[in-house]
């Protein structure tokens, strides 16, 4: 059970005030809330809106940090990570093949234990050149050590910065999170969200406090040396360690979160849409839960008992939480806005994390995957009557005819 | 339950600011009755490109859920409203990202409204905008394609007459009062600017158009291939070499029988061919390859081709050889130098007539010479605008150390007299 660690302020005669600002506008108004000190920048669509929203915030004198234009991507990520080792809140992002060309540094950040925040603007891997998005840029990280999460509105992008921070932050966990936001739907569309003043999110954000991990010439120490076969097994099973605290403290954000801002989930690691007495569940992740959520209130009013799970974290992966939560369905619908060609079933990664979740589980439903939404496509309401017939189908016959289904592709 | 549906269709970069400018003030205005919105721009290069047309969207609803179902889309696939800011467009819409010919009433709803700026007639406008099968409501907004909210330009308040019109077009979302007080709170807001808007929800009229009015033409349009169809590895056959004209030396560069550039143009080249010297430059320079080597070794600009950039008539060393003219003074493709073949005499007129046609021959994206800028603005004012005012603060005025509002003393008896709006 989450334990709250932080008190609600004393007197909140604060407001929060409403603002109409796109997702990557909210990721800035929560960087500058939570006042970071280093910021890099290189642009790439859809993630460059949010270098410009708080490019124009630090020269609008709302925010002080050092904002360094770096000559690529890799060189980015570089900057900031030294930057956190010698004390600074920093955050850095990417897009697509931007993401990618850093990669090189971003693997390097978990080991290190440097607990950056980076923004992925979900964009399609080139080539071919396209802006759309599709989930794979993200999830190169799936296996380096970095958390991972998903948001859906504004309000999330806001919300979760900040928790991000707090969770990256705490010294149980000192790794890299990188926050997604799908391209366009999210990053680019402005809708109200809350911005909470400065007080309230500075009780729920303590100061970044690196300690004996300092890189001062008053703590001498080493940071990043070689170190041959002799350190890497343990340094891997230390990370997995802080990864499996994880769990905790991610909860207690939440928990402290809704206590201070009076808002958030009580379960964080996934949303649960009208899936009390659904026999079909479908899940996903990011903005493909709106229209989602609009097709399962269609469904609803034809008698067709739907729900849906849109995972919000994907590192830790929430599997205990999921397994009873999938408890009741006779059939399963991921829906991917990714691919892993050549896996299990052709299917997408979430399809087959998910699968392997439910391995050790005593029921285990039948599970179809669904290519779906890729480059940036509409998900449309029709896509997800088909998916949810199949599964019907599946439910039916207890077991799936096929493993994984594209749909919406020109055939 | 209830929700508007509005688009904004402009030139991308000259009028990304003014559209975004625009969204945010229909969910801003909605806002102030309790109700729900979101602002987006269909996603893609356009708005960072010159001149090519880009579209943003307002979507409002009356609860968060009913707002839920036009989220996370690339583009709304029905209207209630169309503002286009930009009168050429009226001719139909090619994105950068392509889908063919896009008539600018594609979309509307039956009944539904689309609000021009112009300084044409209604009947001028139906010459270019497609017929369509269901009645539709035109509004036009007296005044030019504007540059207001591009970094360098002064404010012509286009983007609050929008949002006053807008609030006669549709009341039960937006009232005056809404509007005026959501212009007065967002980062743009002055009380001159309120007026403005004030003024254009006083004075806009609208006039119904039938199904039998517009242009008749079916716009162009082609399929996407299936994933069958297309060739592995992202590659696409290149274009085959040009042929001969005629048998002669003329030539003509074989063009994609899919990418056309219509509407992506705002200004288009009319050429003389009596004084043509054969130079080549324009050929040359071109970035388009739009021009056709004719068989007496003339150049004849190709108008499926030429996205009107204006680069041969910069590089052109006759006088009046090349000149640019605004698209709104043109109903076709054809080619000129057909026309010039066929009836010179006529052609001369023709072209005399095209280019010294003032509205026409003012540009709308860029000057040809210092000063005209002013001048057109306070030509502008002829036209039932309000003159321009030194002092508009602008965007981010309290961070520049700005006036946040600007008083203007004979403002105050505009006010008076305006019915209580609807809903207010």
């Amino acid at each position: 059970m989450a334990v709250a660690t932080r008190p609600a302020p004393a007197a909140a005669v604060l407001e929060e005030k409403e603002m109409l600002i796109s997702g990557s506008e909210a990721v800035a108004e929560a960087l500058t809330l939570a006042d970071i000190d280093v910021v890099t920048a290189y642009p790439i669509r859809p993630y460059d809106t949010v270098m410009q929203a708080i490019a124009k915030k630090i020269a609008n004198g709302k925010l002080v940090a050092e904002y360094i234009v770096a000559e690529g991507e890799h060189s980015q990520f570089e900057i900031v990570k030294h930057a956190s080792t010698v004390g600074a809140r920093v955050f850095c992002g990417s897009s697509g093949v931007g993401w990618m060309y850093a990669m090189e540094a971003i693997t390097v950040t978990p080991a290190l234990r440097v607990p950056m925040i980076a923004l992925v603007g979900n964009r399609a891997l080139d080539d071919p050149g396209a802006f759309g998005v599709e989930h794979n840029d993200a999830l190169s990280v799936r296996d380096l050590g970095w958390l991972l999460c998903w948001i859906d509105t504004s309000q999330e992008a806001f919300d979760t910065t900040l928790i991000a921070y707090r969770v990256a932050e705490d010294r149980r966990i000192f790794l890299p999170i990188a926050i997604s936001a799908d391209g366009a739907f999210l990053t680019h569309s402005q809708s109200l969200t809350r911005v909470p003043p400065k007080e309230w999110v500075d009780t729920f954000l303590p100061p970044y406090r690196r300690g004996d991990l300092l890189l001062h010439p008053d703590n001498p120490i080493t940071v990043a040396p070689q170190v041959n076969e002799d350190w890497v097994i343990e340094i891997r099973r230390q990370n997995n360690a802080a990864t499996e605290r994880a769990y905790t403290v991610i909860e207690e954000a939440y928990a402290d979160f809704r206590r201070i801002f009076g808002r958030g989930p009580e379960n964080p690691w996934f949303e649960e849409y009208m899936t009390e007495d659904a026999e079909i569940i479908l899940m996903g992740m990011g903005t493909l839960s709106l229209p989602v959520k609009v097709a399962i209130r269609k469904m609803r009013e034809d008698g067709k008992k739907v729900g849906l799970i849109r995972l919000r974290w994907f590192r830790p992966f929430p599997h205990e939480q999921l397994t009873r939560a999938l408890r009741r369905a006779k059939a399963i619908g991921v829906i991917d806005r990714d691919y892993s060609f050549g896996s299990p079933f052709g299917s997408g990664v979430v399809a087959t994390e998910v699968r392997a979740a439910l391995y050790n589980a005593e029921h285990r439903p039948p599970l179809i995957g669904f290519i779906c939404g890729l480059g940036g496509r509409e998900v449309t309401l029709e896509d997800v009557y088909k998916l949810t017939d199949i599964c019907y189908a599946a439910a039916k016959a207890g077991r799936a005819e096929r493993g994984t289904y594209w749909l919406g592709v020109r055939e | 339950m209830a929700h508007l549906i509005c688009e904004v269709v402009y030139r991308g970069i000259f009028q990304k600011n003014l559209a975004s400018r625009i969204t945010r003030g229909i969910v801003l205005s909605a806002r102030k009755a309790g109700r729900w919105g979101i602002a987006f721009g269909r996603y893609g290069d356009s708005p960072q490109r010159n001149g090519i047309p880009a579209k943003d969207f307002a979507i409002v609803a009356d609860s968060k859920e009913e707002l839920e179902q036009h989220m996370a889309r690339y583009e709304p696939k029905e209207l209630h409203v169309t503002i286009c800011v930009d009168d050429t467009l009226g001719k139909g819409v090619e994105s950068w990202a392509w889908y063919g010919l896009q008539p600018i009433n594609r979309l509307l709803l039956p009944d539904g409204h689309l609000l021009v700026t112009s300084t044409q007639s209604p009947d001028d406008l139906l010459k270019d905008i497609h017929t369509k099968d269901s009645p539709y409501h035109l509004w036009i907004l007296p005044g030019k394609a504007s540059f207001g909210g591009l970094w360098v330009y002064k404010e012509d308040h286009t983007e609050v007459r929008i949002l006053g019109a807008l609030a006669k077009i549709a009341p039960q979302f937006l009232s005056i009062d809404a509007v005026s007080e959501a212009i007065r709170e967002a980062e743009w807001g002055s009380d001159l600017k309120v007026d403005s808007a004030r003024k254009a929800y006083e004075r806009i009229e609208s006039r119904p158009v039938r199904i039998t009015e517009g242009n008749p033409e079916t716009p162009y349009a082609f399929e996407l291939p299936r994933w069958w169809e297309m060739r592995e590895g992202v590659t696409i056959p290149s274009l085959p070499i040009g042929k001969p004209i005629e048998g002669t030396k003329g030539y003509r560069p074989e063009r994609s029988t899919v990418f056309k550039k219509f509407s992506t143009r705002t200004m288009r080249p009319v050429i003389d061919f009596d004084t043509c010297v054969k130079c080549t430059l324009c050929w040359l320079q071109c970035p388009d390859s739009c021009f056709d080597v004719m068989p007496d070794g003339l150049y004849d600009a190709n108008m499926e081709s030429c996205c009107g950039c204006g680069v041969c008539e910069a590089v052109c060393p006759v006088h009046n050889c090349i000149t640019m003219v605004n698209e709104a003074a043109f109903e076709d493709n054809a080619s000129q130098w057909e026309m010039w073949r066929r009836d010179k005499d006529a052609y001369k007129v023709w072209l005399t007539e095209k280019i010294q046609d003032k509205v026409h021959v003012a540009r709308s994206h860029g000057f040809r010479y210092r000063g005209q800028y002013e001048e057109e603005l306070a030509s502008g004012s002829d036209l039932g605008g309000r003159p321009v005012t030194e002092g508009i603060p602008g965007e981010n005025a309290e961070e520049k150390g700005l006036p946040s509002t600007v008083h203007v003393h004979e403002s105050a008896s505009i006010v008076t007299g305006i019915p209580e709006a609807p809903g207010a």
